[in-house]
Order: structure tokens, then sequence, then C-alpha cells
């Protein structure tokens, strides 16, 4: 299968008055067309400024200082602004987590969803612009299609407004979808009816997701592959089956632990000590080092490699090294 | 709409009439009256003129005579200009003031919001750094200070402009600038904390994902959004900047209502007074009913009529 997206050792940065903060540190991970790739991580772990970086839309004060972004074979670091602008919304788009506030208030929704169509389909003429648009809203389950197109943003629910989000996102058919946490601000229900829908359409149109998520569960039920980050890192890179059944990481583990299952009982649920460290500082050994239960002398000193302990399973941890033996 | 903006006018009227009663009051409360003069008149004169005035009758009556007059826009006599009445006097000098308060706005309005796009986006930049420099100036230098400033300079150094009178554009240039200076440095700091403000938000993210340009995401996604709460100072600002240009009025000598307003009170002109300040009330209320129903066309969230349910 061709790689959608190929990213390559990304270091992205932001640059304050109290230094640099290594926001993304030598990230690399690839997409296959058609697949659904999880993103998994705590606040502050670099998931979104990965995305924001491969979109090119990272804020301001950030930037992109080590890399390459390949997609569909350009790469997109270095890429002039109009260059990028051709292919967002286009060849990949986004769809945002608070979807109360990812719609502008004061246009309508018809307005919004056809700005898309005639930033990047100029040959459509209104009635075609407005033909696609309804049969978008159509798919993303919207009832009264007609009727959303005039209304306003406030007009519609949380859950409503995400599909009109989906709707938008997948107007052009994109080769690329990133959902920066569509279902964190919905409704346990609503979540899994988005989800499916996700799924579904991107699956019609053969467009690859990258799915952020903070939520191990949401992964299991739409993602292939996941990869988990911590400070800007990738921890570790699993086929989803092998992440939940063979689970190599310590931070991984820690993960597994602290989600909620319906066997489990009370109490049962394990927290991760301790927060993630001040990226500011410069760090010698691994940045889980004071979190973890497992750590030892090594990781404080140095960075572990990656290791491949299966097919295609990457860890970044020192007890993979083939001189590792568990202390009795 | 239609419901909704009866409403308003019905409890715009209202407070028309509690301001009109607290102005009526109030002004007998001040000591001294209309006619007296540092050279007092004799005692038949006060009392012919009290009569001619009707201020022989006890104020109670007084006060219902006045309201019956308010009622039908009639204002009454000026007691300081002979045979002249309050309304004449806002007939001949009204469009004056009007005519400097609205050219002063759309300067202030033209430039303003502009400089404060320009500001927000280059934000530490050379140029909004000027431009704090500026606005902090003009927002806090009083409107006398400026318009003797461009007086010195503009009139007597450089000899551009006539330092006093109205009428042709060339007298009207430095009334209306120094007039100007400190709406328009309120709408640039406003404009450029509602558009840092508008910027930074989802909306605005999500238009820059969709693929739009630079230009699309400022001028149509974020400005639209950040006039939302310059067009609400608007009217208020409208208003004072019509009932506040008495300072200039006086410095360049401008036959408006502002400085008529001054004048009445030194010389307890009770119904210039009150018929001023009523009049100026009713141009506040109009005003801020006219920014609320034109918020109401901008922000498709706000609907009129529908509010307290």
């Amino acid at each position: 299968m061709a790689k959608v997206l190929e990213v390559k050792d990304l270091c992205t940065s932001f640059f304050t008055k109290f230094g640099e903060v290594k926001a993304v540190n030598h990230v690399s991970f690839d997409l296959e067309e058609g697949d659904v790739l999880a993103i998994v991580g705590e606040s502050g772990s670099g998931k979104s400024v990965t995305s924001m970086s491969v979109m090119g839309l990272v804020a301001k004060g950030g930037k992109i200082v080590n890399g390459e972004i390949n997609f569909c074979g350009q790469n997109l670091v270095g890429l002039p602004e109009k260059e990028m602008e051709k292919l967002r919304g286009k060849e990949m788009s986004m769809i945002f987590q608070d979807p109360m506030t990812c719609l502008n208030p004061v246009f309508t929704i018809g307005n919004q969803m056809e700005e898309v169509l005639k930033f990047h389909h100029k040959e459509m003429d209104k009635q075609q612009r407005h033909d696609k648009m309804i049969e978008m809203l159509e798919k993303v389950g919207m009832s009264n299609p007609e009727e959303r197109l005039k209304q306003y943003p406030h007009e519609l629910s949380g859950g409503m407004r995400q599909r009109i989000m989906i709707a938008l996102s997948l107007l052009c058919s994109p080769k690329l979808l990133i959902a920066d946490e569509p279902t964190t601000a919905l409704d346990v229900t609503i979540q899994a009816q988005i989800m499916d829908l996700m799924r579904e359409l991107s699956q019609e149109i053969n467009t690859s997701i990258i799915l952020i998520t903070h939520d191990l569960g949401v992964v299991a039920s739409i993602a292939k592959r996941v990869i988990v980050m911590y400070c800007g890192q990738i921890v570790e890179n699993a086929a989803i089956k092998e992440l939940y059944y063979n689970p190599k990481h310590p931070y991984t583990w820690g993960l597994l632990k602290a989600l909620p299952r319906l066997d489990m009982k009370e109490n049962e649920l394990q927290p991760i000590p301790g927060s993630t460290p001040d990226l500011l500082l410069e760090m010698k050994g691994c940045p889980f080092f004071d979190r973890c239960e497992h750590a030892m002398e090594c990781c404080r000193e140095a960075q572990p490699p990656y290791y491949e302990v299966e097919p295609n399973h990457l860890v970044k941890c020192w007890r993979y090294h083939p001189d590792f033996k568990e202390e009795p | 709409m239609t419901k909704y903006i009866l409403k308003r006018i019905v409890m715009s009227i209202f407070v028309i009439f509690l301001i009109a009663t607290a102005t009526f009051w109030l002004c007998r409360a001040i000591p001294g009256g209309p006619f007296d003069k540092e050279k007092p008149l004799n005692a038949t004169t006060i009392a012919n003129l009290n009569k001619k005035f009707h201020l022989d009758k006890p104020v109670s009556e007084q006060y219902v005579d006045y309201m019956v007059g308010v009622a039908k826009f009639d204002f009454g006599p000026s007691y300081y200009h002979i045979n002249e009445s309050v309304n004449d006097y806002i007939d001949r000098c009204f469009p004056v003031s009007m005519t400097l308060g609205v050219w002063a706005m759309i300067v202030a309005t033209l430039l303003g919001i502009p400089a404060g796009i320009v500001s927000a986006l280059k934000q530490n930049g050379w140029q909004d750094n000027i431009l704090k420099v500026l606005t902090t100036l003009f927002v806090s230098l009083p409107n006398f200070v400026i318009a003797s400033g461009l007086m010195y300079f503009l009139g007597i150094k450089l000899r551009l402009l006539p330092v006093s009178m109205w009428g042709t554009w060339k007298e009207m240039v430095m009334p209306v600038l120094a007039l100007a200076a400190y709406p328009l440095s309120y709408f640039t700091k406003m404009m450029k904390s509602s558009m840092l403000e508008v910027l930074n938000s989802d909306y605005i993210r999500t238009a820059k994902a969709k693929g739009a340009s630079n230009f699309i995401v400022i001028y149509k996604h974020a400005l639209k959004n950040a006039l939302l709460p310059i067009i609400t100072v608007m009217g208020p600002m409208f208003a004072s900047i019509i009932t506040g240009s008495f300072v200039v009025e006086k410095l360049f000598v401008i036959p408006g209502l502002g400085q008529e307003f001054t004048k009445s009170i030194f010389n307890r002109d009770y119904t210039m007074i009150m018929g001023l300040t009523i009049f100026y009330s009713i141009l506040l209320i109009a005003s801020i009913l006219i920014v609320d129903v034109l918020y109401a066309v901008v922000d498709p969230r706000i609907k009129l009529g529908k509010e307290g349910k």
C-alpha cells in the first residue's frame, strides 16, 4: 500500500522568553492509505503540535526546526504558505476538539461549507456547490440539510456541529484527515456515533485518519496502529492488538491501568504518579524516568534508543536492550 | 423586531419623563434665578419678568405646564435670549454640532478600525509600537490641549488652516480632528485587543485548516467578529461626542449647541438647561437603540425581542 504520510525525525520547538520548548522531539511515523493511526498521550505530550506541524499551522512562536513531512511524496517542511493553502482543506483537513467554538458564529453553516468548495473547486458553479453540500450533510446524517445550510452554528447542538465539521472536512475528499480529540467535548452516547461516522466515511472515500486522543478506549474501536507519545517523543509504536495485548513501555502500562473497564472492581484504577517534566529543562535521560516504577540507573543517564521488540513494534525503553535482565 | 423597538420606545419615553422631572426640580434647587444680575434689577421689573414667564405661579403648577409642553416637544421660551424659544435654538445650533460630531465619528471609525487591525497584525512591531504611543497619548490628552496644539501648529506656525469660525471645509478640519482624537484612539485600542482575541479563537484555526488565505481569514472571518465590541461602544461614544463637544466649540468659536448648553447653566436659563438636557437624553437613548438594532443585524446570535425569556 502507498504511504500517504511519512514523518521523519520531526522536531517542532516553541521559542519562549524562558527558552526553547521542544514540543515535538525527533518524531517519526508512517501512515498508509486508508489506515487509521492513533496518537495517544497526556496533555502536553506533543500530539496536537505534531498534527499542527503536518497541517503547517503551528501556533505563533513555534517552528519546525528539523525533519521532513512527506505528504504524498511532497515534503511539506519549508513549503511556501500559498502551496500549503492549496493542500489544506483539499488534500488534508482537520477536525478539532471543541465543536462549540470551531465554527464561526457570525456566518451560516452554508456559507462556511461553501467556502471550502470556493477555495478548492473553482470550476464548480453555485448549484453544484449547493448539491455537493447537501449530499455531504446527508452523508453525515443531518436531517433537513436544506434548512441546516441557512442556520447559524449556535442553533445546533454540539453533536450536530461536530457532524457539520466532519462534513466540512470531507467535502473535498481529502487524502488525510486529522481528528484532534474529536469526541472529547461530546456526550458518551454521541462519541460512539461520531467515531462510527468518521470510520465509515473515511473508508468510503479512502481517507487516512490520524486520530489524536488521550482516551485509549476510543482508540480501540477505530485505529489500526497506535503511537504513544510522552514529552514530545514517541515511546511506543505498535499495531492496535499488539499494544493492548502485549504493551511494552512502562508508560503504556500505566495508561492501560488508568483505563476503566467493565470487569473492574472499585478503586482498581491506577493513576500514573507524578506529572510530566518541564520541557524547558534539558533532559539527559529518559523523560519518563521520574515516574517510572521500573527505572534503572542507566535511565537517568542516557536516552534509550528504539528497539524493535516484534516486527513493526517499536519501544523506546532500556528494558529491551539485549543485555537487560529482570532483577529477581 | 418591530415589537421590540416599540417596547424600547415606550420605555425611553418613561426614562425621558424621569429625566425631565429630575432636571426641572434640580434647576429650581440651584440658588439664584434667571434674572439675578450683578447689578440687581428693580423689584417691579423682576415681578413683570416672572409674570411673563409664569414664574410667579406655584412650582407644582409650573412643573405641570412644563411637562405638558415637553410632551408636545415645546421646550418653552428662553429666559435669557429675548424673543427666542429653546426650540429655535436647537433648530439653529444642533445641525452645526451634528455635522461636527458626525464628521468626527466618521474620521474616528474609518481610521481607528484599520489602525487597530494593523496594530493587532503587527503586534509588537514598529507599527504597533508607534500606534501604542499615539493612542495612549490621545486617549489621555483632553481635547482642549489637542485643539490648542492644532491651532498653534497648523493655524499659526504653518498657516495652513483658519483657527476659528465654521462653514468651509478648511474651518472644519481642526475641530473635527480635535474632537475625533479621543474616539479614534479608543477605537484603535479596542479594535486591536478585540482582533487579537478573535485571531486566537478556534474558528480562525478552522478557517485556516480549510485552506483560507490570510486575507480571507482576517477580513472575512476575524473582522466581523472583532467589530462587535466596537459597535457596542459606538452609540454612547457618538452621543458623548455630540454632547461633549462644547469645549471644542468654544475654542474654535463654532455656533453649536454645546456652547449654548454651558452658557445656559451660568445664566440659570431654566428652560434652556432643561430643554437641552432632555434633547441630549433623547439623542443618547436613540443612538443606543440604533446600536442595539445594528448589533442584532451583525451578530446572528442576538435575537431582539426574545430577551428575558
